[in-house]
């Protein structure tokens, strides 16, 4: 039963988001162990020298090649790369998180910067892809339905 | 007999702590921030633990994707600051207490929680900036602290109801400690934030709200959220709140909310702190009667005082 629930994997259904399970570790695992290798100062140095000569080091997909040389966030995340570690990649650059998001997001970093001020993205309409959960809401939070009396006093 | 007197909460998004270590904890946007750990740093303070257990995630920093343990607690003496490519963070090394951690190592996994145990670990934001938070920037941190680094980076994490249950095996394993210690249990990471992905930069508040409502009243509730509500709902990297509940889960069930901060944004995050006392045991009958709200948190913190005498 279990096995069929990992098949399914549901949060597949989260859109613009790549959960980053065993699969895509296995699949980015060249990819991710390429940016941890830049937690060191004389490695930062060496790709920054000559990224396609450093890179040659990792049995890398010529995908994933491409997208680390061309910063496609994105694409990393999609052939395994997880945030955690692509973000070295970004500290390497020089990068604050914002630039990467922005970048992620299709937006300009001042963009970005100025949704979060006014709070974030919506959850509401970022629930669902197939829309089948688009409503689905969360277990822990009391819709504020019309006040027509206290909502505490259901409990009493 | 050592015990826990309270937990404690708290977002470590990097970017509080590259403002403290760039020095620019003054600008109004880190303001806003930092103004609500004022009266936290008070508090512990005052609390003065002799320990802290520093419940976190590490962010590819100590583990790559070479090793993932779901629960592994530093029973070293030390834990250098991990270089998370900015070169590390000019923050003290992080004491451990090995000799406690040893006992909690041997309790727990008797308890039949299967813990790695590092004898050798860096430590990264994760741990280091609620420190920043609590205790401020000192030039070695107050007491020593137990790391217990909690995987939410590889799906999946571990349950929120598997948290919880640790938690109350940590806190069996701390009172069952000879040596008088108060110990005071972290629980970091969250609230909602998304980091990844085209839906980055997501928040909820209405969730985080209701996540805290439910962390000092209400913590079973919690621990029936499964990965995919937490993810959807709180954001892809939210789902890291199930950490909170190794905290909850080592206090008693009816605990005294002494303080609560909120805040959004941080950089990407929603920035959600609360601390939770245990009430002391013998002054259970002054506290029998219902007492106003204010004077409830006034109360919590004598409590807390008294502990200390």
């Amino acid at each position: 039963m279990a096995a069929k629930k990992i098949a399914e994997k549901d949060y597949d259904d989260i859109p613009g988001t790549y959960v980053f399970d065993a699969d895509r570790s296995r699949q980015g695992y060249h990819l991710n162990m390429f940016c941890m290798s830049l937690m060191k100062a004389e490695n930062r140095k060496a790709f920054k020298a000559d990224e396609a000569k450093y890179l040659d080091q990792f049995p890398l997909t010529p995908d994933q090649r491409e997208a680390i040389l061309k910063r496609q966030y994105n694409r990393m995340l999609e052939l395994g790369g997880n945030i955690y570690f692509t973000a070295k990649l970004g500290a390497t650059d020089g990068h604050p998180f914002q630039h990467l998001a922005a970048v992620m997001t299709g937006s300009t970093q001042q963009d970005y910067a100025d949704l979060m001020l006014r709070g974030g993205r919506n959850v509401e309409g970022n629930r669902s892809r197939s829309g089948k959960y688009a409503k689905a809401g969360s277990s822990i939070v009391k819709e504020s339905k019309p006040k027509s009396s206290k909502g505490k006093q259901r409990r009493g | 007999m050592a015990r826990i007197i309270a937990g404690v909460t708290s977002s470590h998004v990097p970017a509080i702590g590259a403002a403290i270590d760039n020095h620019r904890t003054g600008e109004p946007y880190w303001q806003r921030v930092f103004e609500g750990f004022e009266r936290s740093k008070e508090w512990i303070a005052k609390a003065k633990p002799d320990v802290v257990i520093g419940v976190y995630n590490d962010h590819a920093s100590a583990f790559s994707v070479e090793i993932i343990p779901t629960f592994a607690l530093g029973t070293a003496a030390e834990f250098p600051i991990a270089d998370e490519g900015w070169g590390p963070r000019p923050v003290p090394a992080v004491k451990g207490h090995p000799e406690l951690a040893a006992h909690i190592a041997q309790s727990v996994i008797l308890d039949e929680f299967d813990l790695t145990l590092c004898n050798k670990m860096e430590v990264d934001h994760g741990l280091t900036v609620p420190l920043n938070l609590m205790f401020g920037t000192p030039k070695e941190w107050p007491c020593p602290v137990i790391p217990l680094a909690v995987n939410v980076v590889q799906y999946p994490p571990p349950t929120g109801n598997r948290c919880y249950m640790l938690g109350k095996a940590i806190r069996r394993a701390v009172e069952s400690y000879p040596e008088d210690l108060k110990v005071v249990i972290f629980g970091t990471g969250g609230m909602s934030h998304q980091i990844s992905g085209q839906r980055a930069g997501l928040i909820n508040s209405k969730f985080d709200h209701a996540f805290l409502d439910n962390l000092t009243k209400n913590p079973k509730k919690l621990t029936r959220l499964s990965h995919l509500e937490l993810m959807r709902e709180a954001g892809a990297e939210g789902v890291e709140m199930v950490m909170w509940l190794i905290m909850r889960g080592a206090l008693d069930d009816k605990v005294d909310e002494v303080y609560r901060f909120y805040t959004v944004p941080a950089s990407n995050t929603a920035v959600g702190h609360i601390i939770l006392a245990n009430r002391v045991k013998s002054s259970k009958k002054s506290a029998g009667k219902k007492a106003p709200a204010k004077l409830k948190r006034a109360a919590a913190r004598q409590k807390i005082q008294r502990i200390r005498s």
